[in-house]
């Protein structure tokens, strides 16, 4: 391997690198955590709460649509699987919410590989069909499935979260609006953590390699339907945590909070912020989830509002709101080239 | 990293009867020629004469009808059925005629990619960041440095992929290619739009794979290019082998002359 100015400049770059993307987070984070205490409106909370869902469920997206490259139009799909696997297990083994997130998670990530398998044979215009027909599909299963599920009326007494808090004993979240606040904000914060370094680890770079060019991914030794599995599998994975999460917070749910107007609003959120961005597809996600509320003076207008809004976005920022090339490495700058080796 | 190859030990690869139909076009003909470790062979022929179709069946792009491709240093395994990734893995890696780099990575990122192969970090590895996936991160970046630098793109390795000039996108790919430490190169039209300079640089970087032991297979139309680089050229035409041979023995041959020429008259 090479030594001397090049391995000494790389490793402190890549040494600052590990640290860069967590520090302007962590001041976010912050602030995100003390505005309960400073502002405490549960209305507002809510709001937040929601547009945070959404941005949980847009980082998701952001790993199949943004990164890979895979249109997806069926992804409230998963959520839904999620939702419905933490209510199916509390409600008939009175699996707690802080155990239940882990199934919920699992077996939507498994969902997202199985429709992979056999819909990753189709590319582009086709694979948008095929999940969207996986989108409706799992919607009216679980509306049909009425002896498991409870059909249109879904599921009614999912249990909040508990937690044992020392002093007060057992703790339940109940229909508070700050502990969900907290929760959804953290795991937000977790899951954009792990996005960042995913996006700059090999399978991420993989990932990106094969949305710009699927042959020229494979030839550089990308093996790219294992890559899109894993990335089926891991949006998946998130947006079945959001479900379960979902599911905790509203003790109730029905299929119409999965249909496909939600996987069409998950997906402008990702794209209004910027393909493959992740701080795109959470800024997406609160723009688009806290715009409607906020318009709520222009009363039957409203969605005219959100609807030029948006046009408005899309010809200003045609890639979105921190869209385009992006640079995710940083190279310390060097006086003079090193003597050209071998193949090191 | 790499073992020192011993040059020309016998043949790195091995292609026998490669024919390759689309519908009622025979683009491969029955083609066999070897190439022997440490050599450079150039693959010339006329437009449509089936050199791409061959660097496409034999690197896995496309599944040829019938014959055989056998590659190995030590033993010659078939090669023909694996996905490309898998032919990559075994060492053979290639460059593409009309340029394919990662428009939306950086130049870096884009050599960091043709690491792929040579790198093991899991989902669970890169999620956490563990010690183990910076470190071989860190290796990563030092040996795709070291690629740019050898092609001379390292100044840039920051900039988006995209805004490098034409001729040094050809470069950026010659060095993903290289990240995943093939011993047998594909060259596809290296040379095809490059200024003098710029092709003498190529010519140049060429010559240095070579001398680092590289095997390299070039697809070249420039026969400023082909014919001082190869130690022996195949010819092929209408997806036949016409020719083969040294360049100066190719160079008189008749048939390839008819083939580029035409016929002369009676």
């Amino acid at each position: 391997m090479k030594s001397g100015t090049a391995t000494d400049r790389l490793s402190r770059s890549t040494g600052n690198q590990w640290l860069s993307p967590i520090s302007p987070w962590l001041v976010m984070l912050i602030g995100a955590l003390a505005l309960p205490i400073l502002h405490p409106n549960v209305y507002h909370l809510d709001v937040l709460t929601t547009a945070l869902l959404y941005a949980l469920l847009a980082l998701g997206l952001n790993i199949i649509v943004g990164l890979t490259g895979l249109l997806h139009l069926g992804y409230a799909a998963f959520f839904a699987i999620g939702a419905y696997t933490y209510g199916l297990m509390n409600l008939h083994w009175g699996c707690p919410f802080w155990v239940g997130w882990i199934p919920a998670g699992i077996v939507a990530g498994i969902a997202g590989a199985c429709l992979g398998l056999p819909a990753l044979r189709v590319r582009g215009d086709y694979l948008a069909i095929v999940t969207l027909g996986f989108g409706e599909i799992v919607r009216i299963g679980v509306t049909n499935l009425d002896r498991w599920t409870g059909g249109p009326n879904g599921l009614i007494g999912v249990a909040h979260p508990h937690l044992w808090v020392p002093g007060i004993g057992d703790w339940d979240f109940g229909v508070e609006s700050a502990p969900y606040y907290y929760l959804v904000c953290l795991t937000t914060a977790v899951v954009a953590a792990v996005c960042v370094r995913l996006s700059r680890s090999r399978i991420g770079r993989a990932w990106i390699a094969i949305r710009e060019d699927e042959v020229a991914a494979a030839c550089a030794g990308v093996p790219v339907l294992q890559l899109k599995l894993l990335a089926q599998a891991c949006g998946g994975a998130i947006a079945g945590v959001a479900g379960a999460i979902f599911a905790a917070k509203q003790g109730a749910i029905t299929p119409d909070s999965f249909d496909f107007i939600l996987s069409v609003m998950i997906l402008a959120m990702v794209v209004l912020g910027g393909l493959g961005s992740i701080r795109g597809a959470i800024v997406g996600a609160l723009v688009l989830g806290c715009l409607p509320e906020v318009l709520r003076g222009f009363d039957r207008f409203r969605m005219l509002v959100f609807g030029a809004a948006m046009i408005l976005v899309i010809r200003l920022r045609p890639h979105g709101l921190f869209g385009g090339f992006e640079r995710r490495i940083r190279i310390t700058p060097h006086a003079q080239p090193a003597t050209p080796s071998g193949r090191a | 990293m790499t073992t020192p190859p011993a040059p020309r030990t016998g043949p790195l690869l091995e292609i026998n009867n490669l024919t390759k139909r689309f519908g009622g076009v025979v683009a491969l003909d029955a083609i066999t020629f070897s190439i022997d470790e440490g050599d450079i062979i150039g693959l010339i022929g006329p437009n449509g004469a089936g050199k791409t179709t061959l660097f496409n069946c034999v690197t896995g792009v496309l599944r040829p009808n019938a014959g055989q491709v056998r590659f190995g240093r030590q033993t010659m395994e078939s090669v023909v059925g694996l996905a490309p990734h898998e032919i990559v893995e075994c060492g053979i890696a290639r460059t593409f005629q009309n340029i394919r780099v990662f428009a939306g990575m950086s130049v870096l990122e884009n050599v960091l990619v043709g690491t792929y192969p040579r790198t093991q970090t899991g989902l669970l590895g890169a999620a956490l960041g563990t010690a183990s996936a910076r470190h071989e991160q860190r290796w990563a970046h030092d040996r795709a440095m070291g690629l740019l630098e050898l092609v001379g793109l390292h100044e840039r390795a920051e900039e988006s992929a995209a805004a490098l000039p034409f001729g040094w996108q050809r470069r950026l790919e010659i060095a993903r290619a290289l990240a995943s430490d093939p011993a047998l190169l594909f060259l596809d039209e290296p040379a095809a739009g490059l200024n003098p300079v710029e092709k003498q640089r190529l010519l140049e970087l060429i010559s240095q794979l070579r001398a680092n032991g590289l095997t390299i297979l070039l697809i070249e139309h420039d026969m400023q290019v082909v014919m001082p680089m190869s130690d022996r050229v195949v010819v092929l035409d209408y997806g036949k082998k016409i020719a083969e041979g040294s360049p100066k023995v190719i160079q008189q041959d008749a048939r390839v002359i008819e083939a580029y020429l035409g016929a002369p008259r009676a």
